[in-house]
């Protein structure tokens, strides 16, 4: 049984008036892969985005509750935004590289941390491409545009820039939606690969996607968390209702 | 009895009124659209032809390369070259940058990256007023508040002078800069900003190493085709800066711009196909290369350099 890496407590979550996530309790463990499902407007992504606080680049959300991570609260004044981004990687739904060259995308991250060392930051982005699973492609380019890049590529990229800054937790926010089959798959095995070192947070619109990859998976529904469980017993024999209702198709 | 009955033929070859016009129409919208072409041909053509007349009696090379200009003398003292005006210009042109390029991305900035919407809705539309301020409104604005403003710290200033009229110009040029520089910044796809944060960036950072760089053409096209204005500028250089043709290049002497000296010659009581007469086109022909280039070159850096994103 893994530590726990993320503890969520009596987290809501308001846009102006409208409640987006009510009254949210998770425990996420280290080192695992924890699958976020349900229909679009569940408030899967939105309760991703609370965990590197993304939302508060959105005027008018209010927050209440509690996030642990590493037993601080990532909602209280003492915390550094900027550190605990650091700390929180995220991959987004379409692949988002710099319009700079690929070596320069994935040493952003280091290099606004304060590493000007160019021979560090050589080792990082070779580290980081290679557990990224890209270094064998683009290793003869590193000076090309990342715009170049294939989607499957630029995703993968964008996955490098985050393990850059040597987070320990990386959220991913639907980071296959926007890829081809092969490269989807490529990402998935990544995502097996990443798991031995970074606790993972996934959004998936696609139930397949998260049976395979996921050690427990979490069903949003209307802003509830309606079952939090393994995944294999989510998807095989749900506790609740609802939970079966989505998972054989019958809405969403 | 239907329509379509009453007609004999129904493949008919003869258009009703309706078609009639509707087959005019096409080419009544296309002279519209010609006459601004022919405009601009005309312009040039004219440009041209005076511009070979003046340079008929005038050497080019003593035009381009000589430091005198004193085009509206009495004959004996005339002297056409053409580089205290150039000088003059470009002093212009440069002490408007120096004004306007670091507010104007300051501005942009501050617009694009940190105002809460609420204050950009205020502010952008503002900005966007003070450029259609009539430039003769800043002309007096300079004359009547920046130049004593300025001799309070410059006592021995000239009223009429090139650093006044500098600023001037670059408070009139700072909205196209601020404005376009913007348009640029915005235009940067927000999924790019988040990239950013996400990895810790501050505000700061966004702005400077991310978003500007990938506005980066936006934003140098903005500056040119605001240069390009301030070497054009007329009206409010003609009142401030006075009318005296000087290679010092000092901003605290009155100097005469290109313009200036097109908007005193035809002011004055030269003659018609008289050699300063022509003086005013040889200006003119200057004038215009610079401002084309410099447009073209705007046009050039914006598109070349186009970010993909």
């Amino acid at each position: 049984m893994n530590p726990t890496a993320i503890s969520v407590k009596n987290l809501d979550l308001y846009y102006g008036e409208k409640q987006a996530l009510k009254n949210i309790h998770v425990d996420i463990d280290e080192r695992s892969v924890t699958a976020l499902i349900g229909p679009s407007g569940c408030g899967k992504s939105t309760f991703l985005r609370t965990l590197n606080r993304m939302n508060d680049l959105i005027p008018n959300v209010r927050i209440e509750g509690q996030i642990l991570i590493k037993d601080t609260d990532i909602y209280s004044d003492e915390v550094d935004v900027e550190m605990l981004r650091k700390r929180v990687g995220m991959v987004f739904q379409a692949p988002n590289p710099f319009p700079k060259s690929i070596y320069e995308n994935v040493a952003y991250g280091p290099r606004i941390h304060g590493l000007n060392d160019k021979k560090k930051l050589d080792e990082i982005v070779e580290r980081s491409l290679r557990g990224a699973a890209l270094w064998d492609e683009v290793k003869d380019r590193l000076k090309d545009r990342a715009t170049g890049l294939s989607g499957g590529q630029q995703q993968r990229l964008c996955i490098a820039r985050a393990l850059a800054v040597e987070p320990d937790i990386l959220l991913m926010d639907e980071p296959t939606s926007a890829l081809d089959p092969i490269s989807t798959l490529k990402v998935e095995e990544l995502v097996q690969e990443l798991k031995k070192n970074y606790t993972i947070v996934i959004v998936t619109h696609n139930m397949q996607q998260a049976a395979r990859i996921s050690d427990k998976t979490a069903f949003f529904l209307n802003g509830d968390l309606i079952e939090y469980n393994d995944t294999d017993k989510l998807f095989s024999n749900p506790d609740h209702q609802q939970t079966e209702e989505y998972i054989t198709g019958r809405f969403g | 009895m239907s329509q379509l009955a009453e007609k004999k033929n129904f493949f008919r070859k003869e258009k009703t009124w309706r078609e009639k016009m509707e087959a005019l129409i096409p080419g009544f919208l296309l002279l519209c659209g010609l006459l601004s072409v022919l405009t601009t041909v005309g312009i040039v053509f004219t440009l041209i032809k005076e511009t070979a007349s003046f340079f008929a009696e005038v050497p080019f090379v003593d035009f381009i390369t000589g430091t005198k200009w004193t085009a509206l003398f009495s004959e004996d003292q005339r002297e056409f070259g053409i580089l205290p005006l150039l000088i003059g210009s470009l002093q212009i042109t440069l002490g408007a940058a120096v004004v306007a390029v670091p507010l104007g991305i300051g501005s942009a900035i501050y617009l694009s990256e940190y105002a809460p919407e609420r204050i950009r809705r205020v502010i952008k539309p503002v900005l966007e007023v003070l450029a259609g301020i009539p430039t003769i409104v800043f002309g007096y604005f300079g004359v009547t508040f920046v130049t004593p403003l300025l001799r309070d710290f410059f006592p021995d200033m000239d009223f009429f002078n090139a650093l006044s009229a500098s600023i001037v110009v670059g408070i009139m040029i700072l909205p196209m800069i601020a404005s376009l520089s913007e348009d640029a910044m915005r235009s940067v796809p927000r999924n790019i900003r988040e990239a950013a944060y996400g990895l810790g960036s501050t505000r700061l950072e966004v702005s400077l190493k991310v978003v500007l760089p990938a506005a980066l053409s936006g934003i140098v096209a903005s500056f040119v085709l605001a240069l390009s204005r301030a070497v054009g500028e007329t009206m409010a250089v003609t009142i401030i800066a006075g009318s005296t043709p000087s290679m010092s290049f000092s901003y605290l002497e009155s100097i005469q711009t290109m313009t200036a000296f097109m908007v005193q010659a035809s002011t004055g009581d030269i003659s018609y196909h008289s050699l300063p007469y022509y003086s005013i086109y040889a200006v003119g022909a200057t004038l215009f290369v610079i401002t084309l280039t410099m447009n073209l070159l705007a046009l050039y850096i914006s598109r070349r350099y186009k970010e993909e994103y």
